[in-house]
């Protein structure tokens, strides 16, 4: 009897709090939920904001111009030297002859991209025939006009504040009503290097050096970090000596990029004396800091190899180092590459440490080699987004779009050499 | 001949090696039986006669083009006229360098003065004679090492154990290169950073108020007198860095117990990968985004409620980082807390608690040491991160702890001050390793605690 009532009791407690521990059950399961969407959020976010910045710059304003190559301005024994810069200031007078006044001339003159007399250089050099005739050309558009048509700078607002003054908008209406403003796909992005003047600036340059840089990371790092996981998995004996390298492999991996800048500034450029700015240093700073990862990975790849053919191997007469090179690496070799690519595309991406060692400066011409002074995609995009200028804005993300594809695409690559070649034994 | 080609040249005789040994070990055991009683494969004897050709040339070879330039260096400036070599040092390695222009084709400012140019006539002399030696040495050197090998080989010359003895060395010479990486950083950071507290008392460095690294180059300048106490720079750092833990911590954790305990296996299929997107993703493109719209968002809305925000406010790069590091914290917690046994589950479901109790009492706690571990592991990784505050916090150094105001971190303050022209000698530039080295023993601590911690609490449960 009296048992029973106390059971009863128990279980009334029991029962009594059931539906207030479910309801913090409930809530604690959507916290998690909540924390996984706000990530999600946080990266569609980026993606979106980027994105809708970025898209635009895929696209150039070109303005066709009617020019008369005037004889009097070509230099036939110095083509290079010819004042083209007159021929087209000299067209856009003729085209809107009613300007007046010095300030209203520049105004002008400044519809148009500086690039465009080296347009017409080309053409000129290409085309002797047409001298002293009018040509019909499309030339860049200065990158206020750029914006302009693209809807970034409007016509609303007081003048002064505006980078476009009336006369240009006017000048651009009746221009766009000729249907002679087009927006064409813009080559000059992915084919120039850096310039002041964002419709002539692209990223091939930048490109390039994160190609030599790159080059340099993975011929150094992968035979290095492979050489150094065999050697510590499979040859090293468990001593103090041993136990040193693996701490300070694993702490290596945790020391902040930018300390790699300073040892690259301090080691290679004060005491070798190698070149500033030059992708080789900056491929060797790069080298030590993925090494620890590759490392990492690639002695990840050679324990998951069985034990079993490694006595297999030995069993039938070959010696350790033959047991390694002929029947271990050869089936660690997938999971080697997918860390390596893993790597190679942090490196990609990485800034601070090259900051350090002068790959910030601005480079117009496109690296030719290891030494030439350049720079890297993602300083490109540090030096663009410092820029003032509307245009680079929309450059910058457009060159974030190109990384991030690069990179997307090279871990796609190590997830489907992994999904490929994975083994469970 | 010059020593790229001279490289070329030694590798192609090596190669022909390879092949002349592996000949010479099926001719010599031709009348003994043929290659069985040789006690390597063939292939090991023509290996090792490469290797000897090549090795020790290469070595050589790369020692001397080490050295050549300072030794060329030295006979020059001996031979140099009295007035020159009188000269102040820097003065000196400028003339220097404007020889070795000359030698190199580069193009001169100003008028070269004869001297200067028969002394780079004499340099290129120099280095004509120091090649072609060179080249004599090396390639004696390698055609012996050939021969040698050629001679010895017999079938009971142990071939394939020098030929691994060798593998082997190179194999511990590369791992090596870990520690000798961790000499070169300690060594660089300290060595100028023992410069600068040469110049600054250590103590004014650590307990100084005040940050103003412009120093005036000529006494007469006005303003920038140089201060170089670091504790708003370390105050700013750990702001921004609580900031960022403060979103990444309770964000990542959560959302790790989300993935392993309550998610079914699709909807981790799909959310892991998404989440570690946000960890491959370039620290530049967050410092884009930081400075392009989470600052001045937070700025509108902050104008919203009457605050003054600051356009390079603390909050958006801690936020910003933070959420970069959410990944970094979930998938460490992740793996912790699938490394908690299930028994311990399966006991607090048996005592009939909820899920939700159970995770809170049980596993968390089972957990928490590699909890933490990871945790110390992110906040060494905020410390360090660069690139999201150099673009969007600011370079003036507050004392403050108001997040909407501006402050300044160590990495900023490295950046700036090493990024343009610098001279080696002016304390603003050897701050910067100063600094370098307060980050780099930091991290070094929070690191070696948490790889401890983390150790220690695997050696629990396995």
């Amino acid at each position: 009897m009296n048992n029973t009532s106390k059971s009863q009791r128990t279980m009334d407690i029991v029962q009594g709090g059931l539906a207030k521990r479910y309801q913090k059950e409930k809530r604690f399961k959507l916290y998690g939920l909540s924390a996984i969407f706000f990530s999600l959020l946080c990266l569609s976010l980026l993606f979106i904001s980027i994105f809708s910045n970025g898209y635009t710059a895929f696209q150039q304003t070109f303005i066709e111009m009617e020019i008369a190559i005037d004889p009097e301005f070509i230099d036939k024994g110095n083509f290079a030297g010819s004042d083209y810069q007159g021929i087209i200031k000299a067209s856009l007078r003729k085209e809107f002859p009613d300007v007046t006044g010095r300030k209203a001339k520049k105004r002008l003159y400044h519809l148009v991209s500086s690039g465009a007399s080296y347009q017409l250089q080309d053409f000129v050099r290409d085309n002797f025939d047409k001298i002293g005739q009018t040509i019909r050309l499309w030339v860049p558009a200065d990158d206020d006009v750029d914006m302009f048509i693209k809807g970034h700078i409007g016509r609303k607002g007081p003048e002064e504040d505006r980078r476009l003054k009336d006369d240009q908008i006017s000048w651009i209406d009746s221009l766009v009503e000729q249907g002679r403003i087009k927006k064409k796909f813009n080559t000059t992005f992915f084919t120039a290097g850096d310039s002041r003047e964002p419709e002539l600036a692209g990223i091939w340059g930048a490109a390039t050096g994160s190609f030599f840089t790159l080059l340099v990371t993975l011929a150094l790092s992968f035979p290095i970090g492979v050489a150094a996981a065999v050697y510590l998995e499979e040859f090293a004996p468990t001593n103090r000596w041993t136990d040193l390298i693996e701490v300070n492999i694993n702490n290596l991996a945790a020391v902040p990029s930018i300390v790699f800048g300073l040892l690259g500034l301090a080691v290679f450029l004060n005491f070798a004396g190698l070149p500033r700015s030059a992708p080789l240093v900056g491929g060797f700073v790069l080298t030590l800091m993925t090494l620890p990862t590759i490392i990492i990975a690639s002695r990840a790849s050679l324990k998951s190899v069985p034990p079993s053919i490694r006595e297999a191997a030995l069993g039938v007469g070959a010696s350790k180092t033959q047991m390694v090179t002929h029947h271990v690496l050869p089936l660690a070799m997938p999971g080697m590459l997918t860390g390596t690519i893993i790597g190679m595309a942090q490196a990609l991406g990485e800034t601070a440490p090259l900051l350090m060692i002068g790959m910030v400066a601005f480079i117009v011409d496109i690296p030719g080699g290891f030494t030439d002074p350049s720079t890297v995609l993602p300083v490109q995009i540090y030096l663009w987004a410092d820029s003032p200028e509307r245009a680079f804005l929309e450059r910058t993300s457009a060159a974030i779009m190109v990384l991030l594809v690069f990179l997307i695409s090279m871990n796609a690559v190590a997830v489907i050499l992994r999904k490929k070649f994975e083994r469970r034994w | 001949m010059t020593p790229s080609y001279l490289l070329i040249i030694l590798l192609l005789i090596s190669t022909v090696a390879y092949y002349l040994g592996k000949k010479r070990a099926f001719a010599v055991v031709k009348h003994q039986g043929g290659p069985k009683v040789l006690h390597s494969r063939p292939g090991y004897y023509g290996m090792l006669t490469a290797l000897w050709c090549g090795v020790p040339a290469v070595l050589i070879y790369s020692i001397w083009l080490v050295f050549e330039p300072t030794f060329i260096s030295d006979m020059i400036l001996s031979n140099l006229p009295a007035d020159i070599k009188a000269l102040p040092d820097d003065r000196l390695t400028l003339v220097m360098n404007d020889i070795k222009n000359l030698v190199n084709g580069n193009i001169l400012s100003g008028e070269i003065s004869p001297v200067i140019r028969s002394a780079s006539e004499h340099y290129k002399h120099l280095q004509f004679i120091s090649h072609a030696c060179l080249t004599v040495i090396v390639l004696i050197l390698s055609i012996a090492g050939l021969l040698v090998v050629w001679k010895i080989i017999k079938p009971e010359l142990r071939a394939r154990n020098h030929v691994e003895q060798l593998l082997k060395l190179v194999l511990i010479a590369c791992s090596t290169i870990a520690i000798f990486t961790t000499i070169g950083i300690v060594m660089s950071v300290l060595y100028e950073a023992i410069r600068f507290f040469k110049v600054i008392p250590i103590t004014e460095f650590l307990f100084g108020l005040e940050w103003s690294p412009q120093m005036a180059i000529r006494s007469d300048q006005v303003g920038s007198s140089g201060a170089f106490g670091a504790i708003p720079v370390f105050m700013g750092t750990m702001l921004i860095s609580a900031i960022a833990m403060s979103v990444a911590v309770p964000v990542g954790l959560m959302s790790a117990i989300y993935l392993s305990e309550y998610a079914n296996k699709k909807f981790r299929a799909v959310a892991k990968p998404l989440l570690e997107i946000l960890a491959g993703i370039p620290t530049v493109v967050y410092g884009f985004f930081a400075a392009l719209v989470v600052a001045p968002a937070i700025r509108n809305t902050g104008a919203s409620f009457g605050l003054d925000v600051s356009s390079e406010s603390a909050l958006a790069a801690g936020l910003v980082m933070g959420v970069m590091i959410i990944p970094f914290v979930s998938s460490l917690s992740d793996d912790v807390i699938n490394a908690v046994p299930q028994s311990l589950r399966d006991g607090a479901y048996g005592l009939g608690s909820t899920k939700s109790e159970t995770i809170k009492q049980v596993i968390f706690p089972a957990a928490l040491p590699g909890i933490v571990g990871g945790v110390l592991l992110a906040v060494s990784r905020a410390i360090g991160e660069t690139m999201i505050v150099v673009m969007a916090a600011g370079l003036s150094a507050n004392l403050t702890l108001n997040p909407l105001k501006t402050v300044t971190t160590v990495t900023v303050q490295i950046v700036t001050l090493l990024v343009g022209d610098q001279e080696f000698d002016s304390p603003k530039t050897l701050a910067a390793f100063a600094l370098g080295l307060m980050l780099f023993v930091t991290t070094l601590i929070l690191n070696i605690i948490a790889l401890v911690v983390v150790r220690k609490y695997r050696e629990q449960y396995e």
